[in-house]
């Protein structure tokens, strides 16, 4: 039961930094990036193809994938997403989604659709005795990265004044404007961050999870979910939802094996009938 | 200090503002009164540059600024208090007011703002929206007198707060129009409007229908209470 609960934090761990990322663009550029988990498989491919092609060691790809998925995300942002200011929604579902299916399919045509095998780096193959039961080093380690990284992007958004500027924009987008704040010139930078957090999650899991070119698609559903269960545009909420919903699937596996798939949808439900703007969001429109 | 001239503004097919032309002079309180969708906030929005979709100019010290994005602006001066008042609920009360950049010659120091607004220091910490109607509508307005506004664009800063609270406001308003601060007011608070400004824009489906003064709002109260179906 504790072992599962440590495996349900882990899977959120996955959630968490995914969501960190789709709620700050969602809610700064009203944009819901469908090619979020596209990312998140490339940051998997990426750490597959530098140690495949020129041995580039785990440790290395951890730093260099997310960083090289920040600045791709920055140019992706600049040459299209920006071009979805003002639009109809659905110009915003056909962007994101094509690029989703656009870059899947590069990886289809590369390496197919099997899953690649990626080994666990050898310092972190070992199990680790946690009291109670003993459990492998590695998922320890990812979610100590995930808590460390959440950490680290919530001091920079409750401490700093970037970090305000980004609250302020990404609960009210155009009143944060009319405060004399150049919303746009910070949308760059910080959706660049949410595809970084992406490719972070994506490296993370190659070790753990299958590297396939649909890894992405089949995670970024729940994510979605777990966004709404924690509030459209609530930042704090998106990450404490994505733990939650990793905890109660992962218990929901032990006890009821066939929920554990549909859970956080209707977790959704029923938190959307209870709070229909979501645990942590306010149902005051985007005036 | 603030002129419009000629705009129009549309909502998709549908007209909310017809040829508005007004003019807010220095160190004036001037009000917008007008029925509910008369335009008046599409009017203020037009003047920040937030509704897309209107022609016309806008004149703030003798440039056109009808070209500039929302935050430039902000920046040469005017200051917004939307009508929901606009206080962010994952900012703190301080931090609410940090958050513009200082944008006139005069940007007030935190600590005359809590000299203003003492309740806004005992409250400094708390998240915006946990401060009561009031205590929002008083940091809405002491937010922008701290960027140093040189013209507050107020949208129904009275509407739904207590007398006492509307007394509050009158007070700061004339207080900050003492120290040369100009404002254009959204008000259906007739009596409320003609206690605290010089002038009166009568806004009818999108158009200027009167401009009016002091004594005539007076001397015309009931009637225009009666036709703004108050």
């Amino acid at each position: 039961m504790l072992e599962q609960a440590f495996n349900g934090l882990v899977g959120g761990a996955f959630y968490a930094l995914l969501a960190l990322g789709l709620a700050v663009i969602f809610g700064m550029l009203g944009v819901v990036n469908f090619a979020h988990g596209a990312f998140y498989m490339l940051g998997a491919f990426g750490a597959y193809m530098l140690l495949t092609d020129w041995g580039v060691s785990f440790w290395v790809a951890l730093g260099v994938v997310p960083v090289g998925l920040g600045l791709i995300g920055v140019v992706v942002e600049r040459l299209l997403i920006r071009r979805l200011a003002g639009l109809d929604p659905l110009y915003n579902f056909l962007l994101t989604f094509g690029l989703a299916l656009i870059l899947q399919d590069l990886m289809k045509r590369e390496y197919g659709a099997q899953s690649q095998p990626y080994p666990r780096p050898s310092a972190l193959s070992g199990t680790v005795d946690l009291g109670l039961f003993s459990y492998p080093a590695y998922q320890v380690f990812v979610l100590g990265v995930a808590i460390v990284t959440c950490l680290a992007v919530w001091y920079v958004l409750s401490r700093t004044r970037a970090g305000m500027v980004v609250r302020a924009a990404t609960e009210r987008p155009e009143l944060t404007r009319a405060l004399g704040i150049d919303v746009g010139r910070w949308v760059t930078p910080v959706f660049g961050v949410g595809i970084a957090l992406a490719g972070l999650a994506g490296v993370l899991a190659a070790p753990m999870r299958a590297v396939n070119p649909l890894m992405g698609s089949d995670l970024i559903i729940a994510v979605f979910a777990v966004v709404v269960i924690g509030g459209l545009g609530s930042i704090f909420g998106s990450v404490a939802a994505g733990f939650a919903v990793g905890l109660f699937t992962a218990l929901a596996n032990l006890y009821v094996p066939a929920l554990s798939q549909t859970l956080v949808f209707i977790l959704m439900v029923a938190v959307l009938l209870w709070r229909p703007a979501g645990l942590f969001g306010r149902e005051e429109g985007i005036a | 200090m603030l002129r419009i001239d000629g705009l129009s503004a549309w909502y998709g097919e549908a007209q909310a503002l017809r040829d508005v032309s007004l003019e807010v002079g220095k160190g004036e309180i001037v009000t917008l009164v007008g029925r509910n969708g008369a335009g008046k906030t599409t009017l203020l929005r037009c003047v920040m540059g937030l509704h897309t979709g209107a022609e016309g100019a806008v004149e703030f010290l003798g440039t056109d600024i009808s070209g500039l994005a929302p935050h430039r602006r902000a920046r040469r001066g005017l200051g917004y208090v939307p009508d929901d008042r606009g206080v962010y609920a994952n900012l703190s009360v301080e931090e609410n007011l940090m958050l513009p950049p200082a944008a006139g010659p005069d940007p007030w120091p935190l600590e005359r703002v809590y000299e203003t607004f003492p309740r806004l220091r005992e409250r400094r910490r708390s998240p915006g929206t946990k401060l009561s109607g009031g205590e929002q509508q008083m940091l809405a307005l002491a937010r922008v007198l701290r960027m140093g506004a040189r013209i507050l664009l107020c949208d129904e800063p009275t509407e739904g707060l207590s007398p006492l609270i509307v007394q509050q406001i009158g007070a700061i308003l004339r207080e900050v129009k003492a120290q040369g601060v100009t404002v254009l007011l959204i008000e259906q608070n007739v009596h409320f409007a003609a206690t605290v400004a010089d002038r009166h824009y009568l806004l009818a489906e999108g158009r200027i229908a009167e401009s009016m003064d002091n004594a005539e709002v007076k001397a015309r109260e009931h009637e225009l209470l009666d036709y703004l179906g108050i």
